[in-house]
C-alpha cells in the first residue's frame, strides 16, 4: 500500500461513454492483484475532497489501467484528464479475487461497469483455465466487453444476443456448467450479485463477488463502507480492508 | 535537536509537538502508521471506545458534499477489553503520547471504561466523546446540556488522575459556558469541535442519503466554524483548547493556533492523506523559522483583534 504521484500514459474510449486510463506505476503494477482497488484524488484542491475507488482493469507490465464512466463530479474531472496528466493513487487495497481455486472453468459474470475489474483476471487465466463470459447491461451501450473472451451478451431491452439479465442468461447454459468443474467471478450491481447468490446456492456454485460501498479512506481507518457477515453478526466486515472481494456466501448482499 | 521548540502542554499533559491525530480518522494506529511515523506526531486519540463492543450503523454511513464529508459510523469499536488486549500491545512499539476517547450512554459507562483503561500505563490522557451525533443515546444528549457535560467531567474526573480532556460540541449556541463547567469540575482541556450536525438526501428517492438520516459534518467546509468556536472559548474561559475542524495543511494550524488552540488534530485529511501529519509537522517548524517564533506555544492565542 503506497501513495504514489503516477503518470496517465493513455487515454482510450473502447466504447461510447466508457473511460480507459493507462497509468505508468511500476511500484503498484508489480503488486497489485486481480480484483483490488485503487484509491484515486482526482483534484489537486478541496473539491471533490475525497478520493474515489476503483478496479484495477488490468495491468500490462509497469503500466496499470482503470476504466469507469460519468458519474458524478469526481469521475467527470477524470474524464478531462489526458495523457501526461499525473494522478495521486493510493494502492493497491483490499483483497482480490482468489484464481488458484481447485476449478477447470473460469465463469467470468459482469454487469455493467461491473466488467472493469476482469481484463486482467482473463489476462491472468487464459493460458491455463477455460473462460466462458456473460456480460449484462441496460442496454446495448452498458455492456462491456473490453479486454473479455468467449463472451455471451444480455440486455435488458434484448438490443444484444439475450434479452434478461445477465443471470437469466446465465440460467440458459445451467447443463454445461453443471457439466464442468467452475468458480464463478461477480461483480456488477447489488441486484444482480444478489440474482446471482441465489444462482450459486440452488446450484452448489462457488463463488466469489466483488461488492462496492460508498467509503472514505480505502484501507480501514474510517469505518465508512461496512457490509453484513453471515458468520458474525455481532460485527460488520469492511468492504475496503476484507473485500472488495468475498465469497458470495459469506456476506449479506 | 531541532531549533524551534515545537512542545506544547494541554494542561498537564506533555506533547512534543501540537500534531495530533484526531479520534475516529485514525482507528487504532496500525493503518495510518503505514503512511506516517508515528513517533514524530504529537499524540493518537483513538477510536471512541465504549464498555462493550458496538458494531455501528447499517451502511450508508458516509456521503460527500461540497468541501466536506458526512459520516455516521455509529461508534463502530471492539470495546475496552479487546482493545486493551489487541490493540495496545502495537501501539506500545510507538513512543507517541495514546490518548483514550471514550464514547457512553450512560454517565456510569463512562466513569466504568475510565476505570478499566486508566489502569493501562500507556495510555497518557483521555479525550471524552460528549458530543457524538450518530448514536441515539449518549453523545449530543450530553453534549447540547451544559449540567450534563459538567456531571460528566465531575464523574469521569473522580475516575482518573490523567489528564481529562472533554471533546464540545459545535451544535450548541454557546460553547464557552460547556468549556466553563468542563474547568469549574475539574477537567483539564476541551476538544473543539466535533463534527456538526448535518444531512442530505437523494432528489429522486426523497430518502436520505445516510441510514442514519443524521450524519457529522467534518472537512474544510467546518474550519470557519470550528476557529469561531475556539476563539469564542480563548477569549472566555482560561483552559486549554486542542482545535480541530478541518485542518487540510500547515497554514491551517498555525490559524487554529493563533485563534487559541495550545494543540491541534487532524482528523478528515486522514482518509485523504494519510502521510500528511508527519508532513505538517516538519512544515510548521519551518514556518516558525522563517517568521522566527522560538516557541511554536508563542502562537497559542496570539490573535490581534482591534476592537
Amino acid at each position: 500500500m503506497f501513495i504514489v504521484n503516477s503518470r496517465i500514459v493513455e487515454k482510450q474510449e473502447p466504447q461510447s461513454k466508457i473511460y480507459l486510463l493507462k497509468i505508468h506505476s511500476p511500484e503498484i503494477a508489480s503488486i497489485i492483484q486481480p480484483g483490488q482497488f485503487l484509491n484515486i484524488h482526482v483534484s489537486d484542491d478541496s473539491y471533490p475532497l475525497l478520493r474515489r475507488p476503483f478496479s484495477v482493469c488490468d495491468v500490462e507490465g509497469e503500466n496499470i489501467y482503470i476504466m469507469f464512466n460519468i458519474l458524478g463530479e469526481g469521475t467527470k474531472i477524470l474524464a478531462r484528464k489526458n495523457a501526461g496528466d499525473s494522478l495521486d493513487i493510493l494502492g493497491p487495497l483490499g483483497v482480490g479475487f482468489n484464481l488458484d481455486d481447485d476449478y477447470e472453468t473460469a465463469v467470468i459474470v459482469a454487469g455493467g461497469l461491473g466488467a472493469a475489474p476482469f481484463p486482467y483476471v482473463t489476462r491472468l487465466m487464459k493460458d491455463n483455465k477455460k473462460i466462458l463470459t456473460f456480460i449484462g447491461g441496460k442496454t446495448e451501450f452498458d455492456v462491456i466487453t473490453y479486454g473479455l473472451l468467449n463472451y455471451k451478451t444480455a440486455s435488458d431491452n434484448g438490443s444484444v444476443e439475450f434479452k434478461g439479465t445477465v443471470v437469466d442468461l446465465l440460467k440458459t447454459q445451467l447443463q454445461q456448467l453443471r457439466n464442468e468443474k467452475i468458480k464463478i467471478f461477480g461483480c456488477g450491481p447489488t441486484a444482480m450479485l444478489r440474482s446471482l447468490k441465489q444462482f450459486c446456492i440452488e446450484n452448489e456454485f462457488n463463488c466469489e463477488v466483488s461488492t462496492e460501498c460508498a467509503m472514505a479512506c480505502g484501507f480501514g481507518i474510517c469505518q465508512g463502507c461496512p457490509i453484513e457477515s453471515i458468520r458474525n453478526q455481532e460485527k460488520y466486515l469492511l468492504v475496503c480492508k476484507d473485500g472488495p472481494v468475498f465469497n458470495i456466501r459469506d456476506v449479506v448482499l | 535537536m531541532s531549533k524551534v521548540d515545537l512542545s506544547v502542554n494541554i494542561g498537564p499533559l506533555k506533547l512534543r509537538n501540537p500534531v495530533m491525530l484526531a479520534s475516529g480518522t485514525v482507528g487504532y494506529g496500525n493503518e495510518i502508521s503505514v503512511f506516517s511515523d508515528l513517533n514524530k506526531l504529537g499524540g493518537i486519540v483513538t477510536k471512541s471506545l465504549s464498555l462493550k463492543p458496538r458494531k455501528g450503523n447499517p451502511p450508508q454511513r458516509i456521503v460527500e458534499t461540497p468541501a466536506g464529508m458526512l459520516n455516521a459510523i455509529g461508534l463502530a469499536n471492539v470495546g475496552v477489553e479487546e482493545f486493551i488486549n489487541e490493540k495496545i500491545p502495537f501501539l506500545k512499539k510507538y513512543d507517541v503520547p495514546l490518548i483514550c476517547n471514550i464514547a457512553a450512554s450512560t454517565i456510569e459507562e463512562y466513569v466504568e471504561c475510565t476505570k478499566i483503561l486508566t489502569r493501562e500505563e500507556k495510555i497518557k490522557a483521555f479525550e471524552i466523546n460528549v458530543s457524538c451525533p450518530n448514536v441515539k443515546e449518549g453523545g449530543l444528549q450530553f453534549g447540547n446540556n451544559v449540567k450534563a457535560v459538567g456531571k460528566v467531567t465531575e464523574k469521569v474526573r473522580a475516575a482518573t488522575d490523567k489528564p481529562l480532556i472533554i471533546k464540545l460540541s459545535p451544535n450548541v449556541s454557546y460553547i464557552a459556558e460547556f468549556a466553563e463547567v468542563v474547568k469549574k469540575e475539574g477537567g483539564d482541556a476541551v476538544s473543539a469541535i466535533n463534527t456538526l450536525v448535518g444531512t442530505a438526501f437523494n432528489i429522486f428517492t426523497k430518502k436520505p442519503k445516510i441510514y442514519n438520516v443524521n450524519a457529522g459534518l467534518s472537512g474544510p467546509a467546518i474550519k470557519p466554524v470550528a476557529l469561531a468556536k475556539v476563539l469564542e472559548i480563548s477569549k472566555t474561559v482560561d483552559i486549554p483548547i486542542i482545535g480541530i475542524g478541518g485542518i487540510m495543511n500547515w497554514k491551517d494550524v498555525i490559524e487554529f493556533m493563533i485563534a487559541g488552540a495550545s494543540a491541534i488534530q487532524i482528523g478528515t485529511l486522514n482518509f485523504i492523506d494519510p502521510a500528511a501529519s508527519e508532513r505538517i509537522v516538519k512544515e510548521i517548524e519551518d514556518f516558525c523559522i522563517q517568521t522566527e517564533v522560538e516557541k511554536i506555544s508563542e502562537l497559542t492565542a496570539s490573535y490581534v483583534i482591534d476592537k
